[in-house]
């Protein structure tokens, strides 16, 4: 039997970014339902699991309303699980009351999409960073601080430390208002570290840049980085293993490299299609024609079957009665697709061949 | 006022080559040596520097440039929508429709005047949808609004136009009665393009129009500006800072730094053979997907402060190749000497066909993506 045809048994993937390092973090089977009102209820993140491990990148991927943002919120502890488990270092986590909630947030911190408004415009970089520094690391002395401040603001290369650290925020540009909200983070020492979109709302020669010193970061401090960005192209270079959402469930989870080159899922399919490509001399935004003619899936996340069914184009019967769980694909590739035969032959036909003798990265 | 003067000596020198190739008859907007300075109370900020541009019936131009290049204030300066403190100190815009007698140049015209030009030829797409309509009014009347204001239609006529407005942009024609809040990005960029495409205009600019989307919807809407394009004939000035959607959408493209253009190109050739070194860093510094990774070197250091810029080069301070003559060189566009294509014009007259790409983006350190 072929790899997506096994059965409906949910895939038990290895994960690429195992190899970098100790488990840090366990997201087992995460749903959040939000109620809309009259009894309706919006399932925004639908048995989502996934582990992040020291010194590796796990990327989340998806367009905007997928849930990716909920799942880092949710392992932030700012949302409130509906059903799941989120362990840390193997412990269950618990985040009620006040002082389980703080020491939870020593480990586990979290980088805004938008630094124009992370910030708050009356205070200074050294108000910023000093809250953090104190709250998670008491008994420090005015100097001890000090020293403090100018290490952590060093970390993320905004040099000479003093000056920016008397800087308001309206003094700095939005890659350095970034850095400044990287380095709160740091302050508080986590070993994980959420990054919602934390490039794209800069320009495209200034993302690198900071890509480069949360990649720095990972290395020097073994951070466990959860990288969520809609920018699939990204998260090639920058993550170990991707997880491609789509509706609140993970819809394809692989290597980064394999699964971008090599998409088994409709929807990534499409997502990696869709990416500017300078070099589709062919393309149809060069030549004119029609666009996919996308109606808007509004309540995609209340489909019977398939989430992804009505705008896939292998859809059959079974996609939009039943909904596929993520079937494996290779031992480190998984894809939530009944049809993975005929969207993705090559790739299941490799991963029959390879067998056992397939590198699981 | 400085940039005046130094604006006499480069009017004969203009170069030529853009229309050389574009082939196909007169621009519909010309740019000629326009310069925009913001008044401030630490000095004037250059922010557009003696820059040509050019725009064809039917042709795409991609406007490229970080933040605060000028991308936004060239645009805008065109069509004379900036507001004190900023002031157009030099140049000419010189506007050609297929409806007006004859060319009409923007900058000498009154304001009342150029009430007739703004939107009914010349029309925006403005960077934030989210912002750029009013929240408190439905769509029907917003579009109601512009077509009222710029055509004389009766009042079925107006509704009609409207909701076939929606048609073309493919919005079910119930939305009319929405309110931007009940309709996703996508959907709300869509009806600022309806807008814009209201009064039939032969100019559209827009300003970053795509750039809070995914992707997905993004080549969606693009595909349909490309489409409704070939089919109503319009041209369009598109401003992002995303060099390769660019490369990828328009007939050419304008690369700007600190104000001034620095090349100007087909789309191909930019890809391929850029000349500036500060294309190449654009190029250089967004991940691709497919094809084989390469290392990424991005472009160290930040803009220049456009107040007082030292004279020669404003990107010399950021470059691998600064020489001790580009503090001198005057930012004149000029032919690429390696390019059979006499529109590929660059500012940089020190890059050399034959130098390495190596020396150009040698990153200090291996980039996320080398490990």
């Amino acid at each position: 039997m072929s790899a997506a045809g096994a059965g409906v048994t949910p895939a038990v993937v290895d994960s690429p970014a195992a190899s970098r390092g100790p488990l840090a973090m366990e997201a087992i089977s995460l749903c959040k339902d939000f109620r809309l009102g009259r009894g309706s209820v919006l399932s925004a993140v639908k048995d989502v699991s996934f582990n992040l491990y020291r010194s590796a990148v796990v990327a989340l991927v998806g367009e905007s309303g997928s849930g990716k943002s909920t799942v880092a919120k949710l392992l932030a502890g700012q949302e409130r699980l509906t059903s799941g488990t989120i362990r840390l270092d193997g412990h269950e986590v618990d985040v009620k009351g006040r002082h389980a909630f703080r020491r939870y947030k020593s480990e586990v911190q979290y980088v805004f999409q938008d630094p124009f408004s992370s910030l708050n415009p009356v205070h200074t970089v050294r108000y910023h960073l000093t809250r953090p520094v104190r709250l998670h690391q008491p008994h420090k002395t005015a100097a001890e601080l000090d020293r403090e401040l100018v290490r952590v603001i060093e970390q993320v290369r905004l040099t000479p430390a003093q000056q920016f650290l008397a800087k308001y925020p309206h003094e700095l540009s939005g890659g350095q208002r970034q850095r400044v909200a990287v380095a709160r983070a740091l302050a508080a020492g986590p070993s994980v570290l959420l990054a919602d979109e934390p490039v794209s709302m800069l320009d495209v020669s200034i993302r690198l840049e900071l890509l480069n010193v949360l990649d720095t970061l990972r290395k020097d401090f073994q951070l466990a980085l959860l990288y969520i960005t809609h920018d699939i192209a990204s998260a090639r270079y920058f993550a170990d293993e991707v997880l491609v959402m789509y509706a609140g469930s993970v819809v394809e989870r692989g290597p980064a490299e394999e699964l971008t080159q090599a998409p088994a899922h409709p929807y990534t399919q499409l997502l990696v299609s869709s990416s500017p490509d300078p070099d589709d001399l062919g393309s149809m935004l060069r030549h004119g024609g029609k666009g996919s003619t996308r109606q808007v899936g509004e309540s995609a996340a209340m489909l019977q079957g398939c989430r992804f069914h009505p705008r896939c184009p292998f859809a059959e019967e079974r996609c939009r009665r039943e909904s596929p769980p993520l079937l494996a694909v290779s031992p480190s590739r998984a894809a939530a697709c009944w049809r993975l035969d005929v969207t993705a032959p090559a790739v299941v036909a490799r991963a029959r061949e390879g067998g056992e003798g397939e590198t699981t990265s | 006022m400085t940039a005046t003067s130094d604006m006499q000596t480069t009017t004969a020198a203009a170069p030529t080559g853009d229309r050389a190739t574009s082939g196909g008859g007169e621009p519909v907007l010309e740019i000629k040596d326009f310069s925009v300075v913001y008044r401030t109370g630490g000095g004037d900020v250059h922010a557009v520097e003696k820059v040509d541009l050019a725009l064809h019936p039917g042709e795409v131009v991609g406007l490229a440039g970080e933040s605060g290049s000028g991308k936004s204030t060239l645009a805008y300066g065109a069509c004379r929508l900036l507001r004190p403190p900023a002031l157009i100190t030099g140049g000419s815009v010189v506007y050609r429709g297929r409806r007006l007698s004859g060319p009409v140049e923007i900058l000498g015209r009154h304001p009342e005047e150029l009430r007739e030009l703004r939107w009914r030829e010349i029309a925006i797409v403005f960077q934030s949808a989210m912002n750029a309509l009013n929240p408190v009014l439905r769509v029907r009347d917003q579009l109601l609004d512009v077509v009222e204001a710029h055509l004389d239609l009766s009042k079925d006529e107006a509704a009609e136009r409207i909701a076939s407005l929606l048609d073309l942009v493919s919005i079910p024609r119930a939305r009319l009665k929405s309110y931007p809040h009940e309709l996703s990005g996508g959907m709300r960029q869509r009806v600022m393009i309806a807008m814009a495409l209201a009064t039939d205009p032969e100019v559209v600019i827009m300003d970053e129009p795509t750039t809070a989307l995914d992707v997905v919807v993004q080549r969606d809407i693009l595909a349909q500006i490309v489409e409704l394009k070939d089919e109503l004939g319009f041209a369009v000035l598109f401003i992002t800072h995303d060099l390769s959607l660019l490369l990828e959408l328009a007939n050419r493209v304008a690369v700007m730094y600190a104000g001034r253009l620095v090349e100007t190109g087909t789309s191909d050739e930019m890809h391929h053979e850029a000349a500036h070194p500060y294309t190449k860093g654009l190029l250089n510094s967004f991940p691709s997907l497919r094809g084989p990774r390469r290392d990424l070197a991005g472009i160290p250091g930040s803009p220049p402060d456009l107040r007082g810029l030292p004279p020669g080069c404003p990107f010399l301070t950021r470059c691998a190749y600064g020489a001790e003559a580009c503090s001198r060189v005057d930012m004149r566009l000029s032919p690429v000497s390696s390019s059979p294509d006499p529109a590929h014009v660059t500012a940089c007259p020190f890059v050399l066909p034959a130098t390495p790409e190596k020396t150009l983006a040698s990153p200090s350190e291996p980039p996320a993506g080398a490990r």
